[in-house]
């Protein structure tokens, strides 16, 4: 009988009244309220954006020293750079907008993950001789207290290039200059290969180089991954949003022909939030492209391209997205441990993934077979038809194979030269760019992330010589061919 | 965006900080939860304090500079020395031990003092090197290049030895019969593949390699990747099935199963 008497005072019965009936209105719950007052006194605390009205927590902040237009592997590490290099503790305030934090599309999520030295352009080859240095040292470098090492799962295992006859000769001088520059690279004849590799046909190679050291392959996600930890840990603030606008100011000025250029500073950022139409204005400095395969757009709304042809103004951001497939397959007798990744004269390629058997692999596919890059969808009729003869015919334990998955991804191709867009833009005076990469942009992402940051904060590149890496070579013409690309 | 607000507290937290933790310090009753309650402080500290943080980065850096400086290059003293002498050098000030052809072993001794009488040993090759527990890293291994005629290397229980340190070890292929890489804790299956530049390895040891995936199947792909080379250290039968003949007898079903 007690408990009963004591449960119906518990419970609210018809006779209590509940807070916020007094007027007969609809009843609130306490807790709720209760929180929402917490969260406003919150916001108008000091350290906040001033919002009186509404909760602005999820938006990003109103001012931000640096803006980093593209989360991948490209924009972190400039991110990372500005940090370490800033000349006094919290002196640059850096916001990444990213626009999919699932990076379900992000090319530096999807790659297959290589890094090699093997390239024709000197500068190419320090920036990655610099990036096989910084992933070495890489629990030094990204290491933050109290967070478990980093593991990227490096293979070690290098990159083998044949060459045909035809192609013999320049690879012959690119090894050359490859030593020079501190690449680790040796030079094999098919007698040598057969020798080191029993598993490779070696009809019609005239030459392969196999590069020695700081060659290989690593996790792509887990360089991300830490990245960004570290970053965070460092003060840079995370948005997930879309660049809709650059509001910009522009100045007249003559050169000495007495020919009028209009110079761009761009000093706010529009950026729209998911699934809604709310945006938050963002004043800025300075604003770095590094949004991968989708740069020319961001370029676009900066007014980069808008005149007309043929002169600066009207040069646009030659990056564009391409669809390239990898394929998974399984096959019990190919090639051991020991094989490293072979880039075949055909441009197929391929690597051996884990202790089961599991190879990917893929192929660029040539300008006429160029996939539509609307969507991720894979083509398996593409590795029947185009990939699987190559690799047959180069390891003939690939006659029988079974393909277990594939999938797509973009490359951020720079239909100039296929080699980056890096440092300021002639007009726009303070967009930066470190994008087009063209499919070796997560490999050189240490190097390209220190050149962006020396030239903002120095006003010029110190460690890697990137000047002929600039925008203004598109106006020019002066392409910088590089030729070992897949 | 602002750090997420562990708990919303109506009063700025910037006040109460240091009297918190001095609270916290003085809060341990019992030994073992104060071992847990000290490790969290050193935590909670990091995270609330810049000071602490900065600190804890600083000594780490340190500890790092460290073994950088252990691994400095030696290659001024090739040409005064000899590269003999310079990489026998080089191996004895980190603590491991150096055996030339048809001489004894030189240990240094627990204080780090070793005999300087290999200085004077001309064109004499190191033959064996005993690195175990040395730091010795990725720079370092340039140093061991300038060891030619290098037949026997120990490299047990190193803890900066991983994939990458494997990767430095072809120029010793001429030479190098026996290595052995037992205990170091970075070492993975990955690394022992660029093994196979070592044709003339004759015994190789990779026992208890905490970070390799799948010992049985690593060793028996080493195996066939290294023809002539004897690969010891893992027990084939761990993690495997016991056979039906192998299986405890159940004496009360009629039917063997």
């Amino acid at each position: 009988m007690l408990p009963r008497v004591l449960s119906l005072g518990v419970r609210r019965g018809p006779l209590t009244r509940r807070p916020g009936t007094l007027r007969g209105g609809f009843s609130l719950d306490w807790e709720e309220k209760l929180s929402e007052i917490k969260k406003k006194i919150q916001s108008v605390l000091p350290g906040t954006s001033l919002h009186p009205l509404y909760d602005s927590s999820h938006l990003p902040p109103d001012h931000s020293d640096v803006v980093i237009v593209g989360g991948g592997v490209l924009g972190l590490s400039v991110a990372y750079w500005l940090k370490k290099l800033e000349k006094q503790r919290g002196a640059l305030r850096v916001l990444v907008v990213e626009r999919d934090l699932t990076y379900s599309q992000a090319s530096s999520a999807l790659s297959l993950g290589g890094i090699h030295q093997q390239f024709s352009l000197p500068e190419n080859i320090h920036l990655s001789l610099f990036s096989a240095s910084f992933l070495r040292n890489i629990n030094e470098h990204l290491a933050v207290v109290d967070a478990p090492p980093l593991d990227l799962q490096f293979n070690p295992l290098g990159y083998l290039w044949l060459a045909s006859e035809k192609d013999a000769a320049a690879m012959e001088n690119n090894v050359k200059v490859q030593r020079q520059e501190g690449a680790k690279v040796c030079l094999m004849s098919p007698d040598q290969l057969r020798n080191k590799f029993p598993w490779i046909n070696t009809e019609g190679v005239a030459l392969a180089s196999y590069g020695m050291e700081d060659e290989g392959w690593f996790d792509p996600w887990c360089l991300l991954q830490g990245l960004r930890r570290k970053v965070q840990s460092m003060g840079v603030l995370f948005c997930q949003g879309e660049v809709t606008r650059f509001v910009s100011s522009s100045d007249r000025m003559l050169t000495k022909n007495q020919k009028e250029v209009k110079l761009k500073r761009i000093y706010e950022v529009h950026v729209k939030m998911d699934n809604s139409v709310e945006y938050q204005p963002v004043e800025c400095a300075l604003v770095i492209n590094a949004a991968g395969a989708w740069s020319a757009q961001i370029a676009a709304l900066a007014g980069i391209g808008k005149g007309p042809p043929d002169t600066l103004q009207g040069t646009k951001l030659p990056v564009e997205p391409r669809k390239r497939y990898v394929y998974v397959w399984h096959c019990p007798q190919g090639p051991g441990l020991e094989s490293p990744l072979v880039a075949d004269t055909s441009g197929t390629y391929f690597r051996r993934e884990g202790l089961g058997s599991n190879y990917l692999g893929g192929r660029s596919p040539t300008e006429e077979e160029e996939p539509d890059p609307e969507n991720l969808e894979v083509d398996h009729d593409f590795f029947q038809d185009k990939v699987w003869p190559h690799l047959a015919q180069r390891v003939p334990a690939f006659e029988t194979l079974k393909v277990q998955n594939a999938w797509a991804g973009y490359y951020d191709y720079n239909t100039f030269d296929q080699n980056g867009v890096v440092g300021p833009h002639p007009l726009v005076v303070n967009m930066f760019f470190a994008t087009g990469f063209s499919g070796h942009g997560r490999q050189q992402a240490p190097g390209v992330g220190r050149a962006v940051a020396e030239m903002i904060l120095e006003g010029r590149f110190q460690t890697i010589n990137l000047d002929s890496f600039l925008f203004s070579r598109f106006y020019l013409g002066e392409k910088i061919q590089e030729d070992n690309i897949i | 965006m602002a750090a997420p607000w562990r708990s919303l507290r109506l009063v700025a937290p910037i006040g109460n900080r240091s009297t918190r933790g001095i609270h916290q310090l003085g809060g341990a009753v019992d030994p073992e939860s104060s071992q847990k309650k000290r490790r969290t402080m050193l935590q909670y500290l990091s995270d609330h304090f810049y000071d602490v943080e900065f600190l804890r980065g600083y000594f780490l850096q340190n500890k790092m500079d460290k073994v950088h400086q252990k691994n400095r290059s030696f290659a001024h003293l090739e040409e005064t020395h000899g590269p003999n002498n310079a990489g026998a050098f080089f191996i004895l000030k980190q603590g491991g031990a150096v055996k030339f052809r048809d001489k004894e072993w030189i240990r240094p001794d627990k204080y780090g003092h070793f005999s300087q009488e290999f200085w004077n040993f001309s064109e004499v090759p190191v033959e064996a090197v005993d690195a175990s527990d040395c730091a010795i890293n990725y720079e370092g291994l340039e140093n061991l290049h300038l060891l030619k005629e290098l037949q026997s290397l120990s490299l047990q229980r190193c803890p900066h030895m991983d994939d990458w340190c494997l990767s430095r070890l072809y120029p010793l292929a001429d030479s190098l019969q026996e290595l052995s890489l037992a205990g170091c804790p970075r070492i993975s299956e990955r690394g022992l593949a660029c093994l196979h530049h070592l044709q003339n390895l004759r015994r190789l040891d990779i026992s208890n390699l905490p970070s390799v995936s799948n010992p049985g199947l690593t060793q028996i792909l080493v195996e066939e990747m290294l023809p002539n080379c004897k690969v010891v250290g893992v027990n084939l039968a761990e993690g495997l099935k016991l056979g039906p003949e192998e299986q405890p007898q159940d004496t009360d079903r009629p039917i063997p199963a």
